[in-house]
């Protein structure tokens, strides 16, 4: 009877934890798992599962110091391409990344995905972010 | 349209790789007596030139078991993938006489000889035993259909469609085996059974 009632007592102190998670943290799961689905569709056979990349032709996505240093810029990489030579991971890579025809929404989910997967971790990219760097693209 | 034969057998507890392809009986006179024998089908002779500007020929893989798919430089779809899985074969087999991996681009006109070789160094392939080709477009088409694989179509926005298959081929220069190379699974298949057909006694070819 007793443990029936801690029983009762720590299920409903899940439930309360549950309903309490933040809304935030709601957003991110939200981007996060759908980011994840893009990313499998749209870069994982270039980038790889893990984002390891390839040799020195496709560049990782493990390299949280890159992904910070470049974070308002990467919509604009994902949308219209990246051509050129570009340093991550300590190796040079000079190849080019052909537009992804991804959506504005979706270059939010799977930023989302990128930047807190493979050891990385910077939170939520919002869709409001990704328009805001999308009006300043080079 | 080639008729795939598939044989599956097991001799002496030990696997046998199919032998796929068209095949023929031939009857020819053995010391005076007439003697049923088998022709299979084997890829044609063919000629272009590797990353490092050589003339590489079917003459060129005499007595070697290889790995042959069809790909391009910069393809965005399939091919890194298969790339990425077919290093896997190449570090396994590296340093195995009478091995080799032959990939053809199916776009010579991008994949120029300095640019395959720019490719093989990015993707950290040195030496003999990993060959890309390139040559006439036509010759490379044609030679596909050789392989049993799709034969690459361009598409109207001029984007190459081709499927992701390695093959693989005996000393005799018959097809042992397809797989999916955007598989890792495949790719695991496929490193078995090349050790399968390193096993395989060389035939006594009656001729």
């Amino acid at each position: 009877m007793r443990s029936g009632i801690v029983i009762g007592l720590l299920l409903s102190g899940i439930a309360l934890l549950v309903a309490c998670q933040s809304e935030d943290q709601l957003e991110f799961n939200r981007y996060y798992s759908n980011g994840r689905v893009v990313y499998q569709s749209k870069c994982q056979n270039c980038h790889g599962a893990n984002g390891e990349g390839l040799q020195s032709l496709i560049p990782p996505l493990t390299d949280s110091v890159y992904l910070k240093a470049n974070k308002t810029t990467l919509a604009c990489y994902l949308k219209y391409g990246l051509k050129g030579k570009i340093n991550v991971s300590k190796k040079q890579f000079d190849g080019e990344m052909p537009a992804t025809g991804i959506a504005d929404i979706h270059l939010a989910e799977v930023l989302t995905y990128i930047n807190n997967s493979f050891g990385n971790k910077s939170g939520v990219v919002t869709t409001q972010m990704v328009n805001e760097d999308l009006s300043r693209c080079n | 349209m080639a008729v795939l034969l598939y044989a599956a057998c097991k001799f002496n507890d030990k696997k046998i790789l199919p032998i796929y392809g068209n095949r023929q009986p031939v009857t020819k006179t053995v010391n005076g007596q007439t003697v049923t024998d088998t022709t299979y089908q084997t890829i044609p002779a063919f000629k272009f030139i590797n990353q490092y500007g050589d003339s590489i020929s079917n003459k060129s893989l005499d007595g070697d078991i290889y790995v042959a798919d069809f790909f391009f430089t910069t393809c965005p779809s399939i091919c890194p993938i298969m790339h990425r899985n077919m290093l896997q074969v190449y570090n396994t087999f590296k340093n195995t006489p009478g091995f080799k991996i032959i990939s053809h681009t199916i776009d010579p006109k991008h994949d120029s000889v300095p640019e395959l070789k720019k490719y093989a160094d990015k993707l950290g392939v040195a030496g003999n035993t990993w060959w890309f080709l390139q040559g006439n477009k036509e010759d490379t088409y044609k030679l596909s259909e050789s392989y049993l694989v799709r034969k690459p179509q361009e598409d109207a926005k001029q984007v190459f469609i081709h499927d992701g298959s390695f093959i693989l081929i005996d000393k005799q220069k018959r097809v042992r085996g397809a797989y999916d190379g955007t598989d890792p699974k495949q790719v695991g298949q496929l490193i078995d059974d090349i050790k399968t057909l390193q096993a395989e006694p060389d035939e006594v070819a009656v001729k």
